[in-house]
């Protein structure tokens, strides 16, 4: 389970990533990028507190 | 600006050093340091580099030079003391000088972090003013602007301090999460940044960079002209009062070596040197679509760019760093009045970052108020810097106010306030600019505290007149 929301967060960042990327090469249009930035928000918020440990500091 | 969990108060080991089995390996700084400077600040200060007519060499070489020389000063002033001592930077000063040294220290620190995270509530609310289409303040404004950007300020500032006093350990959780996906959507604003700008080719972008983006032309109105040595300066000493200033050794008391200071390059090349290109590449964007709308709004910016991720983006970013500099604001002045509720503290300190807010004044100065923190907290790390390493050296005694038992240690107290004076001097005269005078500072801090010192403990050692 862990090891899948590790995944899915990383398809996130990357979706985030490839977004501007294929824009940048014009591969993808900038609201369509923006489509993909918006999805994939959402996405790493859902699955990145599955797996990331958090260390309280107060 | 750096404000998330690496700076958080830590309540362990807050009166004795801290032991070897509490030791911290270097893959826990470089994690803090990375997450930490990707701050809601950032997407302010990226563009007042470009207001201020900053050109492609001086804007990318002074960043790339003045952020190695803060790492320098993490791993040679910070670090091998508190590596060394391994105190708080609280308990150590209260050694040095006495209680009230600190609770003065803590007043200062706790006024600077209240503005800090007003000028954190304006950048989320310029996410607001994206769907709501209120009148949002200009660069050369002052003044709140209208009813519409009023309410909308306060209305997040009240939020976030509600859920600062009531929720930290929530939002420092959501902090973390939010990190690695601020720093993506960071190095996004800037590759969209960099193709609106028109490069097409990797390969050509120092000629985009240097013709088309950073042109090194006039200020905006209101702005100062920031040539190399600004930027080189701006980028040392944006978090002085962290490093130089040694608020960090409460942090770097835990680094099993003491260059796990060199940790620090994971934050400011992430965060001071891409986070402020590509917010700089947002405001350049928006020059080249409209050269009149000069304003640094950072809401518009990324949406512009990103769209509504670009906004969550903005929010984020403030609020996850608000949380914790309204957290830390809460506790200094609380230590003023140790008996007073945290939560009672914290909210209404909050509220008073949301009155600055409404006033565009300091976020839109924000590159002096940075600058003019690091001048006002400097002065108490050059007294830590020589009471360490040179007043022992003298034969004269470190720690004076524990070892002789005061709560005013003159000779640190005088030493600061008339530090402050000479900057402020300087500054208001025009001898100097407020981004380079915490270097001759430093000197003038250092220099009055063993001279100062030599006086008060020879005159301490004198035997009593007969």
């Amino acid at each position: 389970m862990k090891r899948i929301a590790q995944l899915i967060s990383l398809a996130a960042l990357a979706a985030t990533l490839l977004a501007a990327i294929l824009f940048f090469t014009d591969q993808l249009a900038l609201p369509a990028a923006k489509l993909w930035m918006l999805v994939a928000a959402p996405v790493w918020f859902v699955a990145t507190p599955l797996w990331m440990e958090h260390k309280a500091t107060d | 600006m750096s404000e998330r969990d690496h700076h958080d108060p830590v309540n362990e080991y807050e009166r004795e050093p801290v032991p070897e089995r509490a030791l911290l390996g270097l893959k826990n700084y470089l994690g803090q340091f990375a997450g930490e400077h990707v701050a809601g600040t950032e997407l302010m200060i990226g563009p007042l580099f470009l207001a201020s007519g900053v050109s492609a060499f001086d804007f990318i070489f002074g960043l790339l030079l003045g952020n190695l020389l803060a790492v320098l000063s993490w791993t040679f002033f910070t670090a091998p003391i508190a590596t060394r001592a391994r105190l708080t930077l609280y308990f150590q000063l209260e050694q040095i000088c006495g209680r009230r040294v600190v609770l003065l220290y803590n007043l200062a620190n706790g006024v600077m972090f209240t503005v800090l995270a007003g000028a954190m509530i304006t950048v989320s609310a310029t996410a607001l003013g994206v769907y709501f289409k209120f009148s949002m303040p200009q660069l050369t404004d002052t003044l709140p602007t209208g009813t519409g950007w009023v309410l909308a300020v306060l209305a997040t500032g009240v939020l976030f301090s509600v859920v600062a006093a009531y929720g930290y350990r929530f939002v420092s959780r959501f902090a973390n999460i939010a990190a690695p996906w601020l720093v993506a959507m960071f190095v996004a604003f800037g590759i969209i940044g960099l193709r609106e700008m028109g490069l097409k080719s990797v390969g050509d972008f120092w000629n985009v960079a240097s013709n088309v983006v950073w042109t090194g032309g006039a200020p905006q109105p209101g702005q100062v002209k920031f040539g190399f040595w600004h930027v080189m300066f701006f980028a040392w000493f944006c978090n002085m009062a962290w490093h130089i200033g040694m608020a960090d050794l409460s942090v770097l008391r835990y680094a099993r070596k003491s260059w796990y200071g060199l940790a620090s390059a994971a934050g400011m090349y992430v965060g001071h040197f891409m986070a402020w290109i590509a917010a700089s590449l947002l405001y350049a964007v928006q020059l080249q679509q409209d050269p009149a709308n000069t304003a640094v709004l950072p809401g518009p910016l990324a949406y512009r760019a990103c769209g509504v991720a670009g906004l969550l983006a903005v929010v984020t970013a403030g609020w996850t760093t608000a949380n914790p500099t309204l957290y830390r604001a809460g506790l200094a002045f609380q230590s003023l009045k140790p008996a007073s509720s945290r939560f009672k503290v914290t909210l209404i300190t909050g509220l008073i970052a949301s009155v600055t807010a409404v006033f565009p004044i300091v976020t839109m100065r924000l590159l002096d108020f940075v600058a003019l923190w690091g001048m006002i907290l400097m002065p108490m790390g050059a007294v830590i810097f020589m009471d360490f390493w040179v007043l022992p050296r003298l034969g004269l005694r470190s720690n004076f106010a524990a070892a002789a038992g005061v709560r005013l240690n003159w000779a640190a107290g005088l030493a600061w306030l008339l530090t402050l004076a000479a900057c402020t001097w300087l500054v208001l005269t025009g001898r100097t600019q407020i981004f380079f005078v915490s270097l001759p500072g430093w000197f003038v801090t250092s220099l009055l505290y063993v001279v100062l010192s030599k006086v008060q403990q020879g005159y301490a050692s004198r035997p009593a007149a007969a």
